[in-house]
């Protein structure tokens, strides 16, 4: 029976940066199969489906990508497309600002998770310069009329010598790419931020309510990958 | 831990959770979340589709409003023009707008340069065969003194400005301006405009034929994606702004946080959009810059809240939290280690 020899640590840069990641969030800590039972409440529901809309919206947006900025004003398929996609947008904003409102009142950067708050709150900003670069490269009158109005605003603070909503193909790069892509990268360290911190927990009561159940005497051990 | 630290951090008893955990399938979840969503999209993109308004050409503009574009046009040749006299990043014809000592809109200068005399009017005109009277015009244009070219382009322009704003006041307008209804051309009765009826007769003739269009953008290749120059010609005439009124999408109608049609439009805008329409920001020169100041110190807030006395205790002071987490405490769960 022969053995496969264990590769000597040689404190490699990829070494270095695997060791980072796992000791930052473990596999368990990542996925876990569990959460504290104080997660149970609706307002949970908006956090995912922000994340659910974002992946509407991308998927709705390569589809019109794929086929050109022109496609859905003459083809009823890209039309419905178009729809999707400006639906999806409609929702994500909806229930992104429902998530942040809930995180408020749950003050959810208490506990060392001042940068879960501070990574979402910069996603929601940089939505809207993404929705805004949309909305100019729609080539229609709305376009049109936007773009002309939104102009003198970006101008008034110097904005506009490098950024021009005038410009439909600057606009429709941003819209595609760039702005895109600092979305899902802020959503994504938003995320594993919060699996790394846990969510939030619950205040504590300053009186416990009367007449409730006992509080659990010792501590429960947390099952296998549940969050710390 | 240093004062500054503890003062930003604030009041945090906030431990880790020593209590029960329950099973949780995120990756269920966040599937579940996605067809929902995707199903919800699909329903409202069935019921309510999305809106796609034709977009506006200067040879409709020209066609459909023939007085309002020579009179925009003049203005264009002459330097009065809104974006003639813009400032950057357009051109060095005015300072742009400011905040007190703060001058972005300057001190970044001009990086889209427009000439709207040259741009808009004579350049275009220059693309223009078989027409040695116009180009007679646009030479003798040219030769003449600045100071001459201004006298002439404001005789032109004070008619047609005369009737605009009769029109715009409901009033008889002058009869030095017509509109011929056969031809479709604009006669102005103005003495001492040199050539200048002749440059905007040309002008109005290559715009109703769509030729306009096509000289405004940047010619400097065959591929072409920026339409600054045609979107700001358009935006100094009525067409645009007309069908925006018909369509609720005017400033004093909150703007461009509505879109064409009865949709919701960009309604995430309504706090920037709300500035707009209360003093001292409605009838202020520097709006766009107060209303973005204010909406930068408000997004920086916003980005800080963690860190803002006061803000950040609210919640624990309004006690929504135990509505979000009444199961929680309905149970009796055990509180965070402090």
């Amino acid at each position: 029976m022969s053995t496969t020899p264990t590769p000597t640590p040689h404190g490699s840069w990829t070494g270095r940066v695997r060791e980072a990641a796992v000791s930052a969030l473990p596999p368990e800590k990542l996925l876990p199969e569990g959460q504290p039972t104080y997660v149970a409440s609706w307002i949970y529901v908006f956090g995912v489906a922000s994340i659910a809309s974002l992946v509407v919206i991308i998927v709705s947006g390569s589809i019109l990508s794929l086929k050109g900025p022109a496609w859905w004003h003459y083809t009823g398929v890209g039309h419905f497309f178009n729809s999707v996609h400006l639906w999806a947008v409609e929702l994500f904003f909806f229930v992104m600002v429902v998530h942040l409102w809930g995180k408020y009142w749950m003050a959810a950067w208490r506990g060392g998770r001042t940068r879960v708050w501070v990574t979402g709150a910069i996603t929601f900003l940089v939505a809207v310069p993404t929705a805004l670069t949309g909305y100019v490269s729609q080539q229609n009158f709305d376009a049109q009329w936007i773009a002309t109005q939104a102009k003198d605003g970006l101008n008034s603070v110097g904005v506009g010598a490098f950024f021009n909503v005038t410009n439909f193909g600057q606009m429709y790069s941003y819209h595609v790419l760039l702005l895109p892509l600092a979305v899902v990268a802020l959503v994504t360290a938003h995320v594993l931020l919060v699996r790394r911190h846990g969510v939030v927990p619950p205040f504590a009561l300053e009186s416990r309510p009367t007449g409730g159940p006992p509080e659990p005497v010792g501590e429960q051990p947390p099952p296998v990958g549940a969050v710390s | 831990m240093s004062r500054l630290s503890q003062a930003l951090r604030g009041r945090d008893d906030t431990g880790p959770w020593t209590g029960a955990y329950a099973p949780y399938d995120l990756i269920k979840e966040l599937c579940i979340a996605v067809g929902v969503i995707a199903l919800l999209a699909v329903l409202l993109a069935v019921l309510f589709s999305s809106p796609d308004d034709k977009p506006s050409t200067i040879a409709q503009w020209s066609r459909q409003m023939p007085i309002n574009f020579v009179t925009a046009a003049a203005k264009e040749l002459d330097g009065t023009s809104p974006t003639a006299e813009y400032g950057p990043p357009y051109n060095h014809n005015g300072e742009g707008q400011h905040a007190a000592f703060l001058y972005p809109q300057k001190w970044l200068g001009v990086s889209h340069p427009i000439n709207t005399a040259n741009d808009f009017v004579i350049d275009p005109l220059r693309t223009v065969p078989n027409d040695p009277a116009l180009q007679s015009a646009i030479a003798q244009y040219q030769a003449a003194p600045e100071k001459t070219q201004k006298a002439w382009g404001e005789a032109f322009a004070k008619p047609l400005e005369e009737y605009e704003t009769a029109l715009e006041e409901k009033k008889t307008p002058t009869t030095a301006v017509a509109l011929s209804s056969t031809t479709g051309s604009v006669s102005v009765q103005a003495s001492g405009a040199g050539p200048v009826p002749a440059l905007m007769s040309g002008l109005l003739s290559l715009a109703k034929s769509g030729g306009l269009d096509g000289s405004l953008l940047t010619s400097r290749q065959f591929f072409q994606t920026d339409y600054t120059k045609p979107l700001l010609f358009m935006s100094d005439g009525g067409l645009l702004a007309e069908r925006a009124e018909g369509q609720h999408l005017l400033g004093e109608q909150w703007g461009m946080m509505n879109e064409t049609g009865s949709y919701p439009g960009q309604v995430w805008l309504w706090l920037y959009t709300l500035w707009y329409q209360v003093e001292p920001f409605k009838s202020s020169e520097n709006a766009d810059i107060l209303v973005m100041l204010v909406m930068g110190a408000l997004s920086l807030a916003f980005i800080c809240i963690p860190l803002i006395p006061g803000v950040r205790d609210l919640p624990r002071l309004i006690p929504i939290h135990r509505l979000i987490w009444r199961e929680h405490y309905r149970a009796g769960g055990p509180p965070p280690a402090a």
